[in-house]
């Protein structure tokens, strides 16, 4: 239990996606404008993450690992190198399926989350976790937390940064750095604040 | 080289710089710039990745059903990511371990699909690549002055030969840590776009909420 609850820490403070892995910046400088939407983007990405990381992780296991189709027969097939292929076409499925799902039984949460999952498609955070879930070969129970705690942690970053630009948006800024310069400072030193988690461990 | 490739190459490397203006691709461009060879790899290999793509989809663009065609330019995308990588790990294994899952995120660079939508649908093959490799050189020179800077500064060296020696090693420059850890990314990049936006006046955004002039005197008293 404490090794998946270091696990969660981990993936939201100290190893945050946005913040530290600079991962899926350009939906996070897009769309932090105001704090509602990013709370709707940011539990859309949560949802998200949490069905793709350990989906992807069960294709890795049981058909792309060298040896995973051992129980097909094929004991010595190595199919890794689709990875790439297979992972983005998952997330662009599940999103499409979620999407049509939304619409279909909870149309409330379809018209709050509606038009963000389309731009969760070509989000580098959700592609990024499953790359990272891949590269550290998380088993599956792993992989759910490290989902769900990687999509928390983002979604905590672009809430805490629309707040940030709602009120810098009344501020004296100088001419050049409107708007995205001073966006680029604000996470910079968002950012310098997430380190002084970096020593944390549970 | 006619006058309009000659625009379509050099436009998107100061007047349309796509990480500058457009803010597409930033994740990969603060990622591995921590040392300037690891970003020289990078940006060839986003180079490659966005001509190519752009050659293929503009080949591929009157086939396309519109409903799908998200999907085909993935596949392609995906496709020419994949062998990028396989070239990587094949002939520069080391370097490929340090980009560890930034190739892989070359698929979700917003660069990629942004030319694909934007340009390659709409084109010839030939022009089309061209502004791939625009693109991907504006990005490279975003990318390679970030790199240099925080190699420089932060450890004393570029392309892992010594500039500037190192107290630790008997010289007289005190690294700059700071400059290898995240944050200092994101001001290089900011200080970037100031100075691009001061020079290119017509780049700066417009301001929401102006500041009204201060009250004459006569009537503050």
């Amino acid at each position: 239990m404490e090794h998946y609850l270091s696990l969660f820490v981990s993936a939201v403070f100290v190893e945050n996606m946005a913040l530290m892995l600079f991962l899926g910046m350009c939906t996070f400088l897009a769309v932090s404008k105001k704090v509602d939407t990013a709370i709707g983007l940011g539990v859309a990405v949560v949802v998200v993450q949490a069905i793709t990381v350990p989906v992807n992780n069960l294709i890795f296991n049981y058909l792309l690992k060298d040896g995973a189709l051992a129980w097909a027969g094929l004991s010595d097939m190595d199919l890794s190198f689709l990875g790439f292929l297979c992972y983005i076409g998952v997330i662009a499925g599940i999103v499409q399926i979620l999407e049509m799902f939304l619409d279909k039984f909870v149309p409330a949460l379809y018209n709050a989350l509606g038009i963000f999952l389309p731009l969760i498609t070509v989000n580098c955070a959700i592609m990024g976790a499953s790359l990272f879930m891949v590269e550290r070969s998380y088993t599956f129970p792993e992989s759910v937390v490290y989902g769900v705690g990687a999509g928390v942690g983002w979604a905590l970053a672009i809430v805490l940064m629309a707040g940030i630009r709602e009120k810098l948006k009344y501020s004296d800024v100088p001419q050049g750095l409107r708007g995205l310069g001073i966006t680029f400072i604000t996470t910079g030193l968002m950012s310098l604040g997430f380190m002084s988690f970096s020593g944390l461990t549970l | 080289m006619s006058e309009m490739s000659k625009t379509i190459l050099i436009k998107p490397i100061f007047k349309e710089n796509p990480i500058a203006l457009q803010i597409l691709g930033v994740c990969s461009a603060l990622a591995v710039t921590t040392s300037l060879q690891v970003t020289l790899v990078m940006c060839v290999a986003l180079t490659t990745v966005v001509a190519f793509s752009n050659l293929f989809i503009s080949m591929l663009r009157n086939n396309m059903p519109g409903s799908i065609r998200i999907i085909i330019q993935m596949t392609v995308i995906a496709s020419l990511v994949i062998l990028v990588d396989q070239i990587l790990k094949a002939y520069a294994y080391e370097i490929s371990k340090q980009l560890s899952v930034f190739v892989g995120l070359i698929i979700t660079n917003c660069i990629v699909m942004g030319r694909a939508e934007a340009f390659a649908m709409k084109n010839p093959p030939i022009p089309s690549f061209l502004d791939g490799i625009g693109n991907g050189l504006g990005y490279s020179l975003v990318l390679i002055i970030v790199g240099t800077l925080r190699e420089l500064f932060g450890a004393g060296t570029l392309l892992g030969f010594t500039v500037l020696p190192t107290v630790a090693n008997g010289g007289w420059y005190q690294p700059n840590g700071l400059m290898l850890l995240a944050p200092s990314a994101f001001f290089i990049i900011g200080f970037f776009i100031w100075i691009l936006r001061e020079r290119n006046v017509e780049q700066i955004e417009k301001n929401e909420f102006p500041m009204s002039a201060h009250t004459a005197e006569k009537g503050a008293h």
